[in-house]
């Protein structure tokens, strides 16, 4: 297990004269919760979709489980998408199908599993992120979308991905629901083992979370560690992000005794 | 974490037998060629009273545990040796377990289904009514106050209907003037009637077919794009948005892509007979050696103008049928993409349905005009 899970190196991404990321080298160890955090705009959902192969960046080499995404195709790329599981910001739920059908969706696209333990293990990844039998029978437009999100991550979920890519996993969720969403996924993390990779703003999220902290900013990762050190790095992002107003409060909540820092003057 | 053993059972004998699984038990081992089938086969012929042991398992995940969990006829062995890092997977296994999904609702009787259908005819209708009620209201208050009318969404439409179906229509047009040409001109010549030729062309082009061709051509092209349009604003949330400014739909939406088409749908028209008697025209002076001067002279005295008229108001009640019935469904489009797709394919059959039904209807109504 010494291979990273995910190696970004010398990446490059240019949209026409637009330069969104220069340099950047990123490494994921098994078994990270990584949370990626930027301003808006600062590459996260691009730097995401290279990593899923969604798009190709200019320059640079993505390697994920030891393989490079950009140069694989075919049967190699389908394994190892199977391997992944990733949670849309909107869910991304196939609206012709109902909700039961959409985590059934990869497991069926496998051709192996019979229907039965299709639909028993699909009735259990709903039970795990709270949907009931009768509402996995309602199409996603009638669903509410603290709902969409937990079909959508129980569709992520459905392969047991050794690997979970979470795009804003808590944006639009109530508190109650975003604090359900954090135990779950910290409970899979536990169990499975799984490696996640976040794009969050949510900061309540991120410490609770996050064992590392990916800093996205001036077109480059500034800083990757864990969310302790990364506090205490001196950077006009960082010292704005973490430090503002709600940061500060998302730090006494959760790390009363370890955070004792002097307000930085709230910038 | 990738390439492990597969997952095996093995029986050895002794009171009772006892079966152990070995391997990983996870979805991509199972979901390897063979493995599941195998695996199946096996299971189907274990002892029922079996000892299980699973303690050489490296892994296993909740489909793993679930097929395994199935082959206990969902309750567990009671001699079982689970090791504590597997065990949380088969209590969540287990908890989940009661979990049925609920019957599938009946589909609907012959005569529900009926009515259903009648419902639906009938929302429609109404529907329907109301949006042309809300347009006549629109024109109103657009006749009133003219200067804060949508000019600039009107101007657009009037570009992306008519101008950038210039080169379609007169593409179609002139090909259908071709081929009737020929056509007529073949069947003329057997009874001398060479000179008819202009009647005919006249006639069925100016009167019929230009508005006709013209009105299909608009109803497949712009008929689906305001449809989808409109349904896209809704699964975007912005006619909701829209609503919310109070800004009405029916003025910034539906008034101007009907003004839009009432306006350029006769200018289509006139484009499309144009080009399709030239068409026939070029035709004609090929199979027959019809001179274009002859036919030029001829033309006024063969079509009297009524005709052209009735063609212009074709294309301006043609126009704004297509576009109603494309805002309509439209409007009506669900926010999802299957909704999408559907309300746009049932938005053309019915825009090219309906102006066929209303071309019959004017020409009973015009029955004795033009001749």
């Amino acid at each position: 297990m010494a291979e990273p899970v995910i190696e970004i190196s010398k990446l490059h991404t240019q949209f026409g004269q637009h330069v969104v990321h220069r340099d950047l080298d990123l490494t994921v160890a098994a078994g990270d919760i990584l949370a990626l955090v930027g301003g808006s705009g600062s590459g996260k959902t691009t730097l995401l979709r290279h990593m899923l192969g969604l798009t190709r960046p200019s320059a640079g080499r993505v390697r994920i489980f030891g393989e490079d995404i950009g140069k694989l195709g075919g049967q190699r790329l389908q394994q190892l998408r199977n391997r992944w599981g990733m949670l849309f910001q909107h869910g991304a739920l196939f609206s012709a199908l109902n909700a039961f059908d959409n985590v059934a969706l990869p497991m069926r696209e496998l051709h192996a599993l019979p229907e039965s333990l299709i639909r028993e293990a699909v009735l259990l990844k709903l039970d795990m992120v709270g949907i009931t039998p009768a509402e996995a029978q309602k199409m996603p437009a009638n669903l509410s979308g603290g709902m969409i999100k937990r079909v959508a991550l129980a569709r992520a979920l459905a392969l047991e991905p050794e690997l979970l890519f979470l795009d804003e996993p808590t944006a639009g969720l109530d508190p109650a629901l975003s604090e359900s969403f954090v135990e779950l996924i910290r409970a899979l993390h536990a169990q499975l083992g799984l490696t996640v990779v976040m794009v969050t703003h949510d900061l309540d999220t991120l410490f609770a979370l996050a064992s590392k902290v990916a800093v996205l900013a001036e077109r480059r990762v500034i800083a990757c560690a864990p969310p302790q050190q990364v506090l205490e790095i001196r950077h006009p992002f960082i010292e704005h992000f973490f430090l503002g107003v709600r940061g500060q409060r998302a730090q006494q909540a959760l790390h009363e005794t370890q955070v004792a820092k002097e307000p930085a003057d709230g910038k | 974490m990738s390439s492990q053993q597969e997952p095996t059972l093995s029986i050895s004998s002794g009171t009772p037998d006892t079966v152990s699984a070995r391997g990983a038990w996870h979805v991509r081992a199972l979901a390897r060629r063979g493995v599941m089938a195998r695996l199946r086969r096996q299971i189907a012929r274990l002892p029922q009273d079996a000892a299980w042991d699973l303690s050489a398992v490296e892994a296993i995940d909740h489909i793993g545990a679930q097929l395994l969990w199935d082959a206990w006829n969902g309750q567990r062995p009671r001699a079982l040796h689970l090791p504590a890092a597997h065990e949380r997977v088969f209590e969540r296994v287990a908890a989940a377990g009661h979990l049925r999904l609920p019957a599938p609702e009946p589909r609907p009787g012959p005569l529900r289904g009926a009515a259903m259908l009648i419902d639906r005819a009938a929302d429609h209708l109404t529907d329907f009514i109301a949006l042309f009620g809300q347009l006549v209201l629109d024109l109103g208050r657009f006749a009133a106050q003219p200067l804060r009318g949508p000019w600039r969404e009107l101007s657009a439409h009037v570009y992306h209907i008519g101008y950038q179906a210039l080169g379609i229509t007169a593409l179609v047009g002139l090909l259908i003037g071709i081929v009737l040409s020929y056509l007529s001109a073949q069947q003329l010549a057997t009874f001398g009637a060479d000179i008819y030729l202009v009647n005919i062309l006249g006639m069925s082009i100016v009167r019929e077919l230009g508005p006709l061709l013209a009105a299909i051509l608009v109803a497949g092209r712009s008929g689906s794009a305001i449809t989808a349009q409109l349904g896209v604003m809704r699964v975007t949330e912005e006619l909701d948005a829209m609503l919310v400014m109070g800004m009405p739909h029916g003025m910034r939406l539906i008034l101007p892509r009907v003004l839009a088409l009432a306006i350029v749908m006769p200018l289509l028209v006139v484009w499309t007979d144009a080009i399709a008697l030239l068409g026939g025209m070029a035709a004609a002076r090929l199979e027959l050696g019809l001179s274009i001067t002859y036919f030029r002279q001829e033309l006024p005295n063969a079509v009297p103008v009524a005709n052209y008229w009735i063609g212009l108001g074709k294309g301006v009640a043609f126009g704004m049928l297509i576009a109603l019935v494309a805002c309509h469904f439209g409007l009506r489009i669900k926010a999802n993409t299957e909704s999408l797709g559907q309300g746009t394919t049932i938005s053309v059959v019915t825009a090219i349905t309906i102006v066929i039904l209303a071309d019959a209807v004017f020409a009973v109504i015009f029955q004795r005009v033009g001749f």
